[in-house]
């Protein structure tokens, strides 16, 4: 298997839905071209680092606007406490 | 209305129980207590913020997703089985509205996210320029703040028919054809350009956060060179 190919094959590759076949040949040009490794790694880290991050804060002005809208509908779906059974 | 929110992802027949750590206070919001409600808005808000900003970079717009989630949350928290864990649900919900809020912004209602003909064959695969082992592992990367404002411009310097797919696939855990149903494009196409835009992220990331010292450059030529 040449890059191009491991290149095309990749994203079954990194989400583990690749056909065993293609995965073997492929885990073989791995397994001699460290290139090709160092770039699936990253790929991998890019999606844990996507994955990992919650960044933005909520403005503390929506916050408390969202908590009363919420409590609001909430109170009108489930007046006075009311419990379902 | 968003017509696809509300649905509850099933698990596959082979798929192991679920392990959702918010089933507890998922079943006390359902027999109708406010705080544990809450409990669960308190957890997720910010990660359905950060997600609703990633594809639509305004704050405003993010900030009428998160509303309209939580809202969409509560209303059919009753017919919620547990199928998915919760996140999973809510991320699939704030997704669906984040969408509906971008094609009302663009005055679409069904037509898709720029489908392209065979778009696989108009740009060869952007092949990797910059190979590297990064320098700290992506969970020591994430505690760090600036890290998040790297990851934010990275993301925004790709266009946006790629954002998309990466971040229904990669953050928002679509799968192939959830994704290409949610921004109505072929499976082929949310295929190809989530390589491209995994490709274009990896290599901004590497730019950053790549170690100079391990650079590496491949021992053949590759075809087109």
């Amino acid at each position: 298997m040449k890059c191009e190919k491991l290149l095309e094959a990749m994203n079954e590759y990194v989400d583990g839905t690749i056909d065993p076949g293609i995965c073997e040949s492929l885990q073989k040009h791995l397994d001699d071209c460290d290139p090709c490794q160092v770039v699936i790694d990253n790929i991998r880290q890019t999606i844990t680092l996507f994955k990992a991050g919650v960044p933005y804060e909520l403005p503390i002005q929506f916050k408390a606007k969202l908590r009363d809208e919420l409590r609001r509908r909430w109170k009108a779906r489930f007046p006075k406490g009311q419990k379902r059974a | 209305m968003v017509t696809q929110e509300i649905e509850d992802t099933k698990a596959s027949p082979a798929s192991p129980p679920i392990v959702d750590p918010d089933r507890a206070l998922v079943l006390r919001a359902q027999e109708g207590e406010l705080e544990a409600f809450e409990e669960l808005v308190s957890r997720y808000e910010q990660r359905v913020y950060t997600l609703a900003l990633r594809i639509l970079r305004q704050r405003e717009d993010a900030e009428e997703v998160v509303q309209e989630a939580f809202v969409s949350v509560l209303e059919h928290l009753e017919t919620f089985r547990g199928e998915a864990p919760f996140k999973s649900w809510l991320l699939r919900i704030a997704t669906n509205q984040a969408l509906h809020v971008l094609r009302k912004r663009k005055g679409l209602s069904t037509v898709p996210f720029q489908e392209e003909r065979g778009e696989s064959e108009q740009h060869p695969l952007p092949h990797p320029q910059l190979i590297a082992r990064w320098k700290e592992s992506p969970e020591r990367l994430a505690e760090q703040l600036e890290v998040h404002h790297s990851l934010a411009r990275a993301l925004e310097d790709i266009d946006e028919k790629y954002r998309l797919v990466f971040v229904l696939r990669d953050v928002s855990e679509f799968s192939t054809k959830e994704t290409a149903m949610a921004l109505n494009i072929s499976e082929p196409n949310v295929k190809i350009r989530l390589l491209r835009a995994r490709l274009m992220l990896r290599e901004r990331l590497t730019s950053m956060f790549g170690d100079g010292a391990s650079r590496m450059i491949p021992d053949h030529k590759h075809e087109g060179e």
